[in-house]
């Protein structure tokens, strides 16, 4: 795999290249002092570095994200699993990552509830506490319109951790939450003080408040000290820096749920759409990789917020024939999984592409089927159509929009 | 001996299998522990109404939430002047040639494909009382008082050509029927083979 990125040309590394030209047993030595300036030709013959407190990605590594004013986008065509490191998962933000003192944090719980009550951060990890591996994805998670685009650019707006926290249910029963309530607005504690007004039914089922990240305490960017996760459903409910639940009878039509996160299907606005429909992409090879004729594997990600991905199938011939790619398991529900497929190409130009099949029996649709369940004006939110890549007779790939 | 071993063990083993899909679809907590919950945990500590009010800050359509006072358009006007402009463009119009940091505010009432405003796209008028008071202005979030939030969802309104009320409080603001709201239906897509 042509997945090779060398870092940037640094001062250090300039300035020994300098050393070398003018001094070579010199540099030797340098090298010798300064492990990590050189490589050294041989690296059984001098002992390597020591240990460190904090670890690091080989410096050969260089993986990063894209970043606007306002989101960041993963590097899909990375990742070889279906964890995304927590420094490379995406981000978007509705005014800033706020800076929260964890001994000053407290969630408030309130509305139609017992007792109305507060919780502080060590209050909620005294709960018992549950880890689930599950995606997230922004509802706004498709940019087309050029050739030059790689996957991160087309969907790096999803990311998948390990998140540990305390099962929402476990928190309303704390509180006495009433079953005669219907919705529960989720509010952050970010400058936009964000809210989105979510289904109660989805803190009975399976909705959680996280306040970890793959083993370690999440993140700033992902909601530190703890966040709503409610797996499946769209990005923007999924509110972090959570400090405020109320708990109501009907949906507050916030701004987030009605002038943004809505959508034109036909001649109505489509509003509340909570579930991220299935979807897949493949990731190698795909722009800018050039392929040489012979065997290679075609891998990518797939995913559904209705449960586990239950089929990937690929097409090699432009859509003439799909044929099963292997699922890497344990596949797990609402979650990243990734898709291996054998394909040896004689070198003839053609388009590939990959398309999922979840456990409710959705497959994921072609551009063409969204527009005719939605009408052309669609967009923005929840597109999620089959993509396209094409392979030129020179190996070149690239990217088909559509 | 030995195959009634064999048959309690495999019976042994049905048992686990069983017990522990049950636990697996009945709830997401995975668990083998056989204490049982309490009915409380006694975690966290309860707030009082003076705790409540500091942080509720949430409007409904109905209007539950909405304090008192009232806002005009003149003065909304005159503070959109002064706060707003940087970001929304003057008069709260996306201008071909300038590209303004945020969106346009004010078009009129009728929906075209890339004109969403609050006159032809928001379905509820207290969605604007609540979120300029809680997000705006951007670079100095709710420092607004209820007054002039109050004028600035009355100034909106009104440019958008949604009413020619001149005044809004917590009376009229739940009242102002929103052109876009006809339009609004809840998501209908619920998985298996139909593209929605």
């Amino acid at each position: 795999m042509d997945k090779k990125k060398y870092p940037k040309i640094s001062r250090r590394g300039l300035l020994g290249g300098v050393l070398g030209a003018a001094l070579l047993p010199v540099n030797k030595v340098l090298a010798k002092r300064l492990p990590g300036l050189i490589p050294p030709d041989d690296p059984t013959k001098s002992p390597g570095r020591g240990t460190s407190k904090l670890g690091q990605r080989s410096k050969y590594e260089n993986p990063v994200k894209t970043t606007s004013d306002i989101s960041s986008r993963t590097p899909l065509q990375d990742m070889y699993s279906t964890i995304t490191p927590s420094d490379l998962h995406y981000e978007r933000h509705h005014a800033g990552i706020p800076d929260i003192d964890p001994a000053k944090y407290e969630l408030m719980i309130h509305g139609m509830v017992d007792r109305p009550m507060k919780f502080t951060l060590a209050d909620l990890k005294s709960f018992p506490a549950v880890a689930r591996t599950c995606f997230l994805e922004c509802a706004g998670n498709f940019r087309t319109g050029k050739e030059e685009m790689t996957p991160q650019d087309i969907l790096g707006l999803t990311s998948q951790s390990e998140w540990t926290g305390v099962m929402l249910s476990t928190i309303f029963r704390e509180v006495g939450a009433s079953h005669a309530a219907k919705w529960f607005l989720a509010e952050g504690s970010d400058a936009a003080v964000l809210t989105r007004s979510v289904p109660m039914y989805k803190a009975w089922d399976d909705a959680m408040i996280v306040y970890a990240q793959n083993g370690e305490a999440m993140r700033p960017e992902q909601g530190y000290p703890a966040r709503l996760l409610l797996p499946g459903w769209e990005g923007n409910m999924n509110v972090k820096w959570l400090r405020r639940i109320e708990i109501g009878d009907e949906p507050w039509m916030t701004r987030e749920e009605t002038s943004k996160y809505t959508y034109p299907v036909k001649d109505k606005i489509r509003m509340f759409s909570f579930e991220m429909d299935a979807r897949s992409i493949i990731t190698y090879p795909v722009y800018p990789n050039k392929i040489k004729s012979g065997y290679l594997e075609i891998r990518g990600l797939a995913w559904s917020g209705r449960g586990k991905v239950t089929k990937v199938e690929v097409s090699t011939d432009g859509g003439k024939t799909w044929l099963d790619a292997n699922l890497q398991g344990p596949v797990l529900s609402k979650a990243h999984t990734y898709f291996r497929h054998l394909w040896e190409w004689d070198g003839t130009a053609t388009e590939i592409a990959s398309r999922v099949t979840d456990e409710t029996g959705y497959v994921q649709p072609s551009v063409q089927q969204l527009a005719d369940a939605r009408g052309t004006k669609a967009g923005g939110y929840h597109m999620n159509p089959i993509n396209w890549w094409q392979i030129k007779a020179d190996g070149s790939v690239l990217f088909k929009p559509e | 001996m030995k195959q009634l071993a064999a048959i309690f063990l495999i019976g042994l083993m049905m048992i686990g299998i069983s017990s522990f899909k049950y636990r697996a679809t009945k709830s997401s907590v995975a668990t083998t522990d056989t204490n049982k919950w309490p009915a409380k945990f006694g975690f966290g500590h309860p707030v009082t109404q003076v705790e409540i009010d500091a942080w509720d800050i949430d409007i409904r359509p109905d209007g539950k939430g909405l304090p008192i006072g009232q806002g005009t358009v003149s003065k909304g006007r005159a503070i959109y002047v002064q706060k707003c402009v940087a970001c929304h463009g003057e008069g709260g119009k996306n201008q071909v040639e300038v590209k303004t940091i945020g969106p346009a505010l004010i078009s009129d009432t009728v929906l075209k494909a890339r004109n969403k405003t609050i006159g032809n796209y928001w379905p509820y008028a207290t969605t604007l009382f609540d979120y300029i008071r809680r997000a705006m202005p951007y670079p100095q979030p709710g420092s607004l008082t209820n007054t002039e939030v109050y004028s600035l969802s009355a100034y909106l309104l009104n440019a958008n050509h949604v009413t020619a009320d001149t005044i809004q409080n917590a009376k009229t603001l739940p009242k102002v029927v929103m052109p876009a709201r006809k339009l609004f239906v809840f998501d209908d897509r619920k998985g298996g083979p139909e593209i929605k």
